[in-house]
């Protein structure tokens, strides 16, 4: 079987990424779809199989993919088991912003979620928490309405039930076409995470590829604990706009979770692996008698 | 960071048949002197038409020209108004982890005898002062300056005043590594906790998360030609259409300007400018802006600080339109 896979040499659809060979260099290989996988960073080719039991990990070069929300789920609580809240908010379109309700509907279709995070109730290695997961493949993870209500309310559950407050990040900054509603976003965020924090509540952030702008500049800088995923770009401003302003040209590492750690920006780069094992033992570390023991 | 060229009149081109009209009155006075004929009648009448067709130009303007009105260049700065409005300013420096950052500029002052802690954004006057404040764009140092100021506000019971007057954030490798996002996402929280009156102004632009980090207010005003946004037009058009110069159809859009605004509920006041735009007469748009501010002082004093970070907490709360199942 596999040899009729690499032997039809003629046909060639792997899909083309900046990093990979340019075309015409080497001899193009028709690919069922879904059956392989191609790094985008290293352009090695893996079963689909083995890089997904590889938490979608490159077993080359590491490189770790972006993750729909749900499959971040998935491999973080215990058993899968999640207890989702506010699944039913939806964004409207309070600018009437050209094309914005279409673009919605598109993402909806294509990503299969209602809005840019999905939060809810789990557990940890036996802890209760709860926990907020961003999808970069809902609208870049845009932060509008929606996702703004969704964390506060997160965070305020979190609040009320005592229970640590995990939100793993992914974003490309604010929703423009929801402009100043979305930039109030990052206040009301950040002003309910002051209360929480205030009264003692846990929050640990965890940065994943990429966290930009508007997520970048709240919430998500905030945590107690500040995670990333190797190689996640975490910045405020794209390296484009920041290119064109210095006009330079920014050295590849600019604003990988590996630079971020280096200037003091966050406290640990975790690999995906150790993602669970890593978040269990920090939050045991605040279960005896500390305020988030809701008992 | 384009600023806005006036013509050779001091009018912008959307203002043009306001200069047509001046030009014709001008020109008739100086015949009438020049021959000694009275056209005094003739030039009522002409006056008379210019009131109305300023009204005309004014009294509708669209987004995108608010946009060009916020960004003249002559537009009064927060240093202006910190000038105007207050007395005994005394400017503070430095954010005591990393340098003095002149895109935010501040202090304590008294406000008609009140000691206050006054700051915001400061946009450079030429092309060097620009240069030095790079454009008003803070990088974390100003921010944390900022912040600084507003805590030792804070820890003597005096309240907060911030002018808000910024493209945005400082977009440099070196903001970045110095912790762009982590300067702002600290202002925002910290801010909700503050336990003394904020009034912020947004004097000319608001942008993004830049001009935020200075904006969590129990009051948030904003001048009649200042706008507030997301990402400034010129961003939102270049990531949306590729197209940098759709910066006017962005404007129109995102809805940023000061009546949009108030209608959203995310600010409480307008502060009205002289026809024309604050930049026309920086004296009496100064007065307006301190009458706005001492009034809500006035309102904001009565409250206990717990009332007030409550106040402010439930102002930001609020904020956010979106659709959900009623509940049950």
């Amino acid at each position: 079987m596999f040899k009729d896979l690499f032997q039809k040499k003629k046909y060639a659809t792997v899909p083309s990424v900046s990093q990979a060979p340019a075309a015409g260099e080497r001899p193009k290989r028709e690919i069922p779809e879904g059956l392989m996988n191609r790094c985008p960073k290293c352009g090695n080719i893996q079963f689909s199989k083995e890089w997904e039991k590889n938490l979608k990990v490159c077993s080359t070069c590491g490189h770790h993919s972006r993750l729909n929300a749900l499959e971040r789920i998935a491999m973080t609580l215990d058993d899968g088991r999640f207890f989702e809240t506010d699944a039913d908010l939806t964004s409207e379109d309070p600018l009437e912003f050209p094309g914005y309700k279409a673009k919605l509907e598109q993402q909806k279709a294509s990503s299969g979620l209602k809005d840019a995070v999905v939060t809810g109730e789990g557990e940890i290695g036996g802890i209760p928490v709860v926990i907020g997961v961003m999808s970069f493949d809902f609208f870049s993870g845009s932060m509008g309405s929606v996702v703004g209500e969704k964390v506060t309310r997160a965070i305020e559950l979190a609040h009320e039930k005592k229970l640590p407050l995990l939100l793993f990040s992914t974003s490309g900054g604010a929703r423009m076409q929801e402009s100043i509603l979305s930039l109030m976003q990052m206040a009301k965020t950040s002003a309910a995470l002051a209360k929480f924090q205030e009264d003692g509540g846990l929050f640990i952030s965890v940065f994943t590829d990429p966290t930009l702008g508007g997520v970048s500049a709240s919430f998500a800088s905030l945590g107690d604990y500040i995670l990333a995923e190797p190689g996640a770009i975490v910045g405020f401003a794209g390296r484009i706009v920041i290119e064109q302003t210095i006009r330079q040209k920014l050295p590849d590492n600019f604003q990988t979770a590996e630079f971020n750690l280096k200037h003091g920006q966050l406290d640990k780069v975790v690999h995906r692996k150790d993602m669970k094992a890593f978040l269990t033992k920090l939050l045991e570390m605040h279960v005896a008698g500390g305020a988030s023991d809701g008992q | 960071m384009s600023q806005e060229v006036l013509q050779m009149d001091n009018k912008l081109p959307f203002e043009g048949p306001l200069s047509e009209q001046r030009r014709k009155i001008d020109h008739l006075k100086k015949v009438g002197v020049e021959q000694n004929i009275d056209f005094s009648d003739e030039i009522a009448r002409l006056e008379e038409a210019y009131k109305k067709l300023e009204e005309e130009v004014y009294s509708n303007l669209s987004g995108a020209q608010i946009m060009h009105l916020a960004r003249v260049h002559s537009r009064p700065t927060t240093l202006d108004y910190i000038n105007e409005i207050f007395d005994d300013f005394i400017e503070l420096h430095g954010d005591r982890l990393f340098g003095d950052d002149l895109a935010i500029v501040g202090g304590i002052a008294k406000l008609n005898g009140v000691p206050v802690t006054v700051l915001g954004h400061q946009r450079g006057k030429d092309t060097k002062d620009n240069i030095q404040r790079f454009f008003g764009s803070p990088h974390p140092e100003g921010f944390r300056k900022a912040l600084r100021f507003m805590q030792q506000a804070n820890k003597f019971g005096r309240p907060i005043i911030t002018f808000i007057d910024t493209k945005g954030a400082y977009p440099g490798d070196s903001a970045e590594a110095r912790g762009q996002s982590e300067a702002i996402a600290r202002n925002l929280k910290e801010m909700a906790l503050l336990r003394v009156p904020v009034i912020c102004v947004v004097i000319g632009e608001g942008g993004s998360g830049g001009a935020l980090a200075l904006g969590v207010g129990n009051r948030v005003l904003m001048l009649e030609n200042a706008i507030y946004s997301v990402i400034s037009p010129n961003g939102a058009a270049s990531i949306l259409w590729k197209d940098a110069s759709k910066a006017d159809q962005a404007a129109e859009a995102m809805k940023i300007t000061a009546k949009d605004l108030k209608a959203f509920g995310i600010i409480e006041e307008i502060v009205p400018e002289p026809k024309g735009g604050a930049h026309l007469d920086p004296a009496t748009t100064a007065e307006a802006v301190k009458t706005a501010i001492w009034r809500h002082l006035d309102e904001l004093s009565a409250m206990t600080p717990e009332a007030l970070v409550e106040d402010r907490y439930r102002k930001f709360r609020s904020v956010g339109k979106f659709a959900a199942p009623e509940l049950v």
